[in-house]
């Protein structure tokens, strides 16, 4: 784990405040945990983005108070072993028809392979859930393959298709719901990656394993059914 | 089981609460009443635990049909609100009839209100709250904006106390009415403050900033001077709550509000602080704003000076209901 006297913790406004842990996923599971078992009064919620975690109190106790509990959480040396559970590992089906991979081609040129190997790359790789946010059950995963890194398009889409597999940059994920978007979309999943009607309600989170199988359109069809 | 019929919707008429406190993990925004205080001040006028659902209107006219009766209050900006011609002041419970119509016309400045009715808006609980997400799409009546016709099922409310349209007392003014053409916010500094250049930093706390038209229950963007910081480096997303203000690409400040996605890639380059955001949800496309800075421990004094009053505000009420 990240040594305290290395982690940076500034307030964010007056009722919340950001502690920066580097940027190894484990160091960020490991803080997360840490504070979630900490249970510091006045905490209501934890949320970690990429290199660092939001904690956001009630507002009835200043930030000095919060930081110097949230720095003896961190900087107690009991139950360190316990902290970090196994990743879960998720396998999320993809069909990557050119119906619903509306932009494989341009990636494919981008990167000056056919569609098939970005979709064979895409599909063998191994990624980790870095950050969820954007829109609810967004899930920014890290580990895709260099040579399939494309740049956002120049100008986003109004309306991504819920379940749209994208690249953005050097990182892929998931639409979980009809929202604008600007990554390019090489496929479709039938999985929901968020449903209000689940507890939680996203399906990925931070840490997370996750792979992707390509299926057929058929597959796809049938999904649930 | 009593309910209300939205005769006429308006523009952006949505049910909310105080929001979804703790699913910022599954990247779901806090959302809820953009104005909590008066949201629970409103609840609180007619009886409702703070956490009942409510309305929160925004511009436009809007006319609304009870079928029992039922105790309201208002607060937010300067709408007009009438019951068979009588004025429902902001901040004070009024008394409405089975059958009557209450008319709300857009006020000249401000742009949102939230209206308690005894009982609460009664629909069910979304990942623990009954707010509207309207970029999501649940929460609230369907996930969406009232429409003209829609029907909302209230909660059951104990006899009203009195019978009289509009009760002779009520919340403070400041509570009642929020906004301000031309506002003063109180901010305090935000973590890449000391990544903005001089020019940028005295210009943020001297020059006015003007309410663009792209604003929106996510965000109020702001034009004025160019905010620019020492080196443009590419930053990783990290958490922001309504009241950041971050600076977009293009030097232009945003002020983020209760909609706001959970994680921001934009320098922070201050915070609005919490007594004050009930002002700045009010900034509507012309309003002028400028920014004050005040330190962390002040802006914490006023959030427990607002409270202590909160709590004597609910004492009073308590002992009148007695």
């Amino acid at each position: 784990m990240t040594p305290l006297a290395r982690m940076e913790i500034t307030p964010l406004g007056d009722s919340a405040l950001i502690v920066r842990v580097g940027d190894s996923l484990e160091d960020l599971l490991a803080t997360a945990r840490r504070l979630e078992v900490a249970k510091i009064p006045g905490v209501i919620d934890i949320a970690s983005a990429f290199a660092s975690l939001g904690v956001f109190f009630d507002g009835l106790q200043d930030f000095e108070t919060c930081a110097a509990q949230v720095r003896a959480a961190l900087g107690r040396k009991r139950g360190a072993r316990k902290v970090a559970p196994r990743p879960r590992s998720i396998e999320i089906p993809v069909c990557y028809d050119p119906e619903f991979g509306l932009d494989l081609d341009d990636v494919a040129q981008h990167c000056r392979l056919s569609p098939n190997d970005i979709v064979l790359r895409h599909a063998t790789a191994d990624y980790r859930v870095r950050c969820v946010g954007f829109t609810p059950g967004f899930s920014f995963l890290s580990g895709l393959p260099r040579e399939l890194a494309t740049p956002r398009r120049a100008t986003p889409r109004t309306a991504v298709p819920a379940g749209s597999v994208a690249i953005g940059g050097a990182q892929t994920g998931v639409y979980p719901l009809r929202s604008p978007g600007g990554w390019n979309i090489i496929g479709c999943t039938p999985l929901r990656l968020f449903d209000v009607t689940r507890e939680p309600a996203a399906l990925l989170r931070v840490g997370d394993r996750v792979r992707f199988v390509a299926i057929t359109r058929e597959k796809f069809e049938r999904w649930g059914k | 089981m009593g309910k209300i019929t939205v005769l006429r919707a308006g523009p952006l008429t949505t049910v909310q609460d105080l929001g979804r406190t703790n699913q910022r993990a599954a990247g779901v925004a806090i959302g809820g009443a953009l104005d909590l205080h008066a949201a629970r001040v409103a609840n609180l006028l007619v009886g409702n635990a703070e956490t009942a659902a409510l309305l929160e209107i925004g511009l436009g006219k809007m006319r609304i049909c009870f079928d029992d009766e039922r105790i309201l209050a208002w607060c937010g900006s300067e709408f007009r609100l009438r019951i068979a011609d009588a004025e429902l002041p902001p901040g004070r419970a009024a008394f409405v009839h089975p059958g009557e119509e209450l008319e709300i016309d857009p006020p000249q400045h401000g742009c949102r209100a939230w209206i308690a009715l005894s009982g609460g808006i009664d629909l069910p609980l979304v990942l623990g709250s009954r707010a509207t997400d309207l970029r999501a799409g649940f929460g609230g009546f369907e996930g969406r904006a009232l429409r003209d016709g829609d029907e909302l099922p209230l909660g059951i409310a104990p006899n009203p106390s009195t019978t009289s349209r509009v009760a002779s007392w009520g919340a403070p003014a400041e509570w009642a009415r929020t906004a301000s053409r031309h506002p003063i916010l109180r901010v305090v500094r935000g973590s890449e403050w000391p990544d903005f250049t001089v020019a940028a930093q005295s210009a943020f706390f001297q020059e006015s900033f003007t309410v663009s038209t792209k604003t929106d229950r996510m965000g109020a963007r702001l034009e004025g001077a160019e905010l620019r910081r020492m080196k443009n480096v590419e930053m990783l997303s990290e958490a922001v709550a309504p009241g950041t203000i971050q600076v977009a690409n293009d030097g232009q400040p945003i002020v983020l509000l209760g909609d706001c996605q959970t994680i921001g890639g934009y320098p922070k380059i201050a915070h609005v602080i919490t007594v004050d955001l009930p002002v700045a949800v009010q900034l509507r496309p012309n309003d002028t704003v400028r920014f004050h800075e005040i330190t962390l421990t002040q802006a914490h004094d006023l959030f427990i000076a607002r409270e202590n009053n909160l709590e004597r505000f609910r004492l009073g009420l308590r002992l009148r209901a007695s």
